[in-house]
């Protein structure tokens, strides 16, 4: 039997979203999926177009999981500080990585 | 104050730090932001030596369809995730496990999915040891499918947990950290979904 059970909310917490909103996310991200397979076989696309779209659907598929199913939109601002922090050193990673092989390769 | 409740007052804010969040949840998400390096670096590695060496390439024995689908199957585990977070803190713990059962068995398909893909593409000559590019790629997809596999036994073990009554609407924390790690793994699919398949490799 289910009880009504009140989620405390830490500071700068806000309530979650109920089972249908995250249905509803669960359509677009679905939705997202589809055009991105789809796009992969319009081979009329040129290449920087099709690289340019995909990667502006991969960021918002990424953030959505991220904001909704992890509620980072809802949770403190401490937790996003962190996730995003670990976020920009993996792009300062391959960033060096990635320079580090040109400047090898070009002297 | 009688001392049941004082212990039950300490029980309940020892986990809480000066920030007023409870550090469990604060340790999970300085742990995902350390697992974003982790997995940065290898799909950096993947980046840097796609393309590179002889012999067949990862991207010459894709199934983009079948991998599109498993892609779908984990994407949907991460609704069925948040669906048991969802029910647990509504009170219906029957409901709660019910979706976690259903999330541990979406990421068994992805897994066995991803069993079948590397077997397929041995058999088609591709293995660890062909190329930098081809142990790269097993490399990323590898740690990955041991991330996915490590969430299932996790949420095997919070199935185990509600069915002796361990998984309360009180503790419903545990739940919401697993969930966590498991949405990071869904993401983490997504960029390499995006980056690794669908990502043009110049024969485009």
């Amino acid at each position: 039997m289910a009880t009504e059970h009140a989620v405390e909310h830490a500071p700068g917490e806000h309530a979650h979203p109920g089972p249908a909103e995250y249905v509803r996310v669960a359509v677009i991200l679905a939705i997202i999926t589809a055009v991105e397979v789809a796009a992969y076989y319009v081979t009329s696309l040129p290449r920087s177009v099709f690289t340019a779209l995909l990667f502006v659907m991969m960021i918002l598929k990424f953030a959505m999981v991220v904001l909704w199913f992890m509620h980072l939109r809802f949770d403190s601002r401490l937790f996003r500080r962190l996730f995003v922090t670990g976020i920009i050193l993996a792009i300062l990673v391959y960033t060096a990585a990635f320079s580090t092989l040109v400047f090898v390769k070009h002297g | 104050m009688s001392d049941v409740a004082v212990s039950e007052h300490a029980e309940h804010a020892e986990h809480y730090t000066a920030t007023g969040l409870d550090n469990r949840k604060l340790a999970m998400w300085a742990f995902l932001g350390s697992e974003c390096l982790l997995f940065g670096a290898l799909i950096s590695a993947y980046l840097l030596y796609r393309g590179r060496g002889p012999g067949l390439h990862p991207h010459d024995v894709y199934d983009i369809p079948y991998t599109s689908v498993s892609s779908f199957v984990l994407l949907m585990s991460s609704l069925t995730m948040v669906l048991a977070l969802s029910a647990l803190q509504q009170g219906y713990v029957r409901k709660c496990r019910v979706w976690l059962a259903a999330t541990a068995m979406l990421g068994v398909v992805f897994i066995s999915g991803q069993v079948y893909e590397f077997t397929t593409f041995v058999h088609k000559g591709l293995s660890l040891t062909v190329n930098p590019a081809s142990s790269a790629f097993f490399t990323l997809t590898g740690f990955h499918g041991t991330h996915v596999t490590l969430g299932i036994i996790m949420l095997l073990s919070l199935v185990g947990m509600s069915l002796v009554g361990k998984i309360t609407p009180e503790n419903s924390l545990i739940v919401e950290l697993v969930g966590l790690y498991w949405h990071f793994v869904d993401i983490v699919w997504i960029v390499i979904f995006t980056v690794v398949y669908l990502m043009p490799t110049g024969h485009k």
